[in-house]
């Protein structure tokens, strides 16, 4: 398929938050605001994007007997740098997200595109569909966090929209993460199946 | 005394499933049968204990060496070694047994709660009420968290089990009642903060 | 090109290689970003500290009084205030927090480090006790010359509604805090007129010291 549907396809049809549930642990983990969902976001998709790329360019010289080892040391190899970035240069980042950041080395999305896609297709369209997922991913966790900052305390990107006494506290703890995930995914398929 | 605390905080207090967030994956994708969900339980009990000496122990040479950048990749590079051990193993001894866990074995190594744990109790990151953060009270708090995450498993599959046999709203059905059931499970064990 | 034989040489190698690899790279990028995080981390604690404490210049070696931690401050030779970490057993778990005191024993200003209080409830302590509304703001009081308890029990500090034992905590938490820094010479005891003068750590003229914080108060910043 054409490159630009490769990068939709990430976006909206797969999209790895509401359509394929996968990275479910940071999705209810780093949710708490909407900054917080989307840093996590933007974090998986360097990762994505960065091993899809790699994996691509090397997919020929990588036996296939060995193939999930070295899949994971790359992985885990660009987990580790986006790590110590984080850690470097935004540090109240690196606070809120804490064990999520090594986590991503076992979220599902990144391991899945690279067997499914990355080991299959040349770097360019692996770029893109790295770039489609991890946009895909961001915009989901974004959106969620949104949905959960707003509701608990009034806020959103930390600009006051209402007093946050109205807020509904549950939706910044752990529960309303679950609740909240299961609405959207729930308007999410009624805006599908209508389509 | 200090371990019993860790216990129970583990399990109810702060389970990892509804508090912490770790293990959601196969929660959600293999709760759908309370067997099943039992055989996964206890997958995870066996891989996390093991997984968390193993790594605690190689996280010591680690941190003596200077080379705590290479924590991440080491400890899921020795998790997925371990579960691939464990399944040539138990093939050899129990094929009985291996043929229960079926392919949840091979499914363990993603599962965030088992590097989650490794970590934390590599970094000693969890309440230890007291007792030194080390290997045992390590092991003690990663057997204590993998049976809260069957516990969890178990209660969801008992519920989705029932669930099955409702109507739901169209846009409802599959994951966004499983997420809304989890959610209210988790308030209900929001009910135990505050005992240990 | 064809995709490389999976027989044991290829195998090996390219482990191996790719082992080595990630390792380098890893090395590289620790290098680059271990001054980076490690100015963050002092920066951390710098601003924390700044947050509790009046205006100074250097810090002291933390020491250790009845338990805790304290970390005195000095303008340009002048004592000007202590930190000290406390912790209190809340309602659901430790409450750990760092309280700055003036040279005259009065609350600076506070800092909650760690606490798994009742969210909306407990959780409040964080800025409760400096609000300026009723009897409930700490910051200006001498814990020794008023009475440092929660109005159930008789106090004149007016604790969280609803959530009288995270507040009977934090307070004790605090109670602690003056205790360990009331017991250092350096502290001036307006009230009763006396003052002890010890020795004054001299300064460094070059900005502020970076004292290597213990090990609790590491883990927080």
């Amino acid at each position: 398929m054409n490159n630009l549907k490769i990068f939709l396809n990430g976006l909206i049809k797969e999209n790895p938050t509401f359509v394929m549930l996968l990275g479910m642990c940071p999705t209810l983990g780093t949710t708490t605001s909407a900054i917080n969902g989307m840093g996590m976001g933007l974090a998986t998709a360097f990762v994505l994007i960065c091993s899809n790329v790699v994996i691509a360019a090397l997919k020929n010289l990588i036996p296939d007997k060995v193939h999930i080892p070295v899949y994971i040391v790359i992985i885990a190899t660009f987990v580790t740098i986006i790590q110590m970035c984080i850690e470097a240069y935004m540090p109240a980042l690196y606070e809120s997200l804490g064990l999520f950041i090594p986590l991503i080395v076992v979220n599902c999305i990144v391991l899945g595109r690279a067997e499914a896609f990355a080991a299959k297709n040349n770097v360019w369209s692996s770029f893109l569909d790295g770039a489609g997922s991890g946009l895909g991913f961001t915009f989901g966790l974004t959106l969620l966090g949104l949905v959960r900052e707003l509701l608990g305390t009034g806020k959103a990107f930390s600009l006051t929209l209402f007093p946050e006494n109205y807020g509904i506290l549950i939706f910044v703890l752990a529960p309303g993460a679950f609740l909240a995930l299961g609405y959207l995914i729930a308007i999410f398929n009624k805006l599908n199946t209508k389509q | 005394m200090a371990y019993f605390l860790i216990i129970i905080s583990a399990i109810l207090v702060n389970n990892i499933v509804f508090t912490q967030f770790l293990g959601i994956c196969p929660f959600i994708g293999v709760s759908k049968k309370i067997d099943t969900a039992i055989g996964m339980g206890a997958a995870v009990i066996f891989v996390l204990i093991l997984s968390t000496i193993v790594t605690y122990l190689i996280n010591l040479l680690l941190v003596k060496f200077q080379l705590e950048f290479l924590q991440t990749i080491v400890f899921i590079l020795v998790i997925a070694a371990l579960v691939q051990m464990v399944e040539i193993i138990l093939k050899k001894i129990s094929p009985s047994l291996y043929q229960a866990l079926g392919v949840f074995l091979p499914l363990i190594t993603t599962n965030c709660c088992i590097l989650g744990v490794a970590i934390l109790v590599a970094q000693g990151n969890y309440k230890t009420f007291g007792a030194e953060a080390g290997l045992l009270t390590g092991t003690i708090f990663a057997f204590a968290t993998a049976v809260g995450f069957a516990l969890a498993l178990v209660l969801f599959a008992g519920i989705r089990e029932q669930l099955s046999m409702v109507k739901l709203p169209k846009g409802m059905e599959g994951s966004p009642i499983a997420l809304i059931v989890a959610g209210l499970l988790a308030i209900a064990f929001m009910g135990f903060s505050g005992i240990v | 090109m064809k995709r490389l034989e999976s027989n044991l040489l290829n195998m090996v190698l390219v482990l191996t290689i790719s082992a080595l690899f990630a390792a380098g790279a890893l090395a590289g990028v620790y290098m680059l970003t271990e001054e980076p995080i490690r100015l963050a981390k002092e920066n951390k604690k710098q601003e924390a500290l700044k947050v509790v404490l009046p205006e100074f210049t250097c810090l002291s070696e933390p020491e250790i009084v009845n338990d805790l931690v304290v970390v005195k401050a000095y303008n340009n030779d002048e004592f000007v205030g202590a930190a000290v970490e406390s912790s209190a057993v809340g309602f659901s778990g430790e409450i750990k927090l760092i309280v700055g005191f003036d040279a005259e024993g009065k609350i600076v200003n506070y800092s909650v480090l760690e606490q798994y209080e009742t969210p909306g409830l407990g959780t409040k302590i964080v800025d409760w006790f400096k609000t300026d509304k009723n009897r409930q703001n700490i910051c200006g009081l001498n814990p020794s010359q008023v009475n440092f308890t929660v109005d159930k029990d008789g106090g004149d500090i007016d604790a969280i509604t609803a959530s009288t034992i995270s507040s009977r905590a934090f307070l004790a938490a605090v109670q602690a805090a003056y205790q360990a820094y009331a017991n250092n010479p350096d502290y001036v005891d307006s009230y009763s007129g006396a003052s002890a003068q010890a020795d004054v750590l001299p300064c460094d003229t070059d900005s502020l010291q970076t004292t290597v914080l213990p090990d609790s108060i590491d883990k927080k910043f």
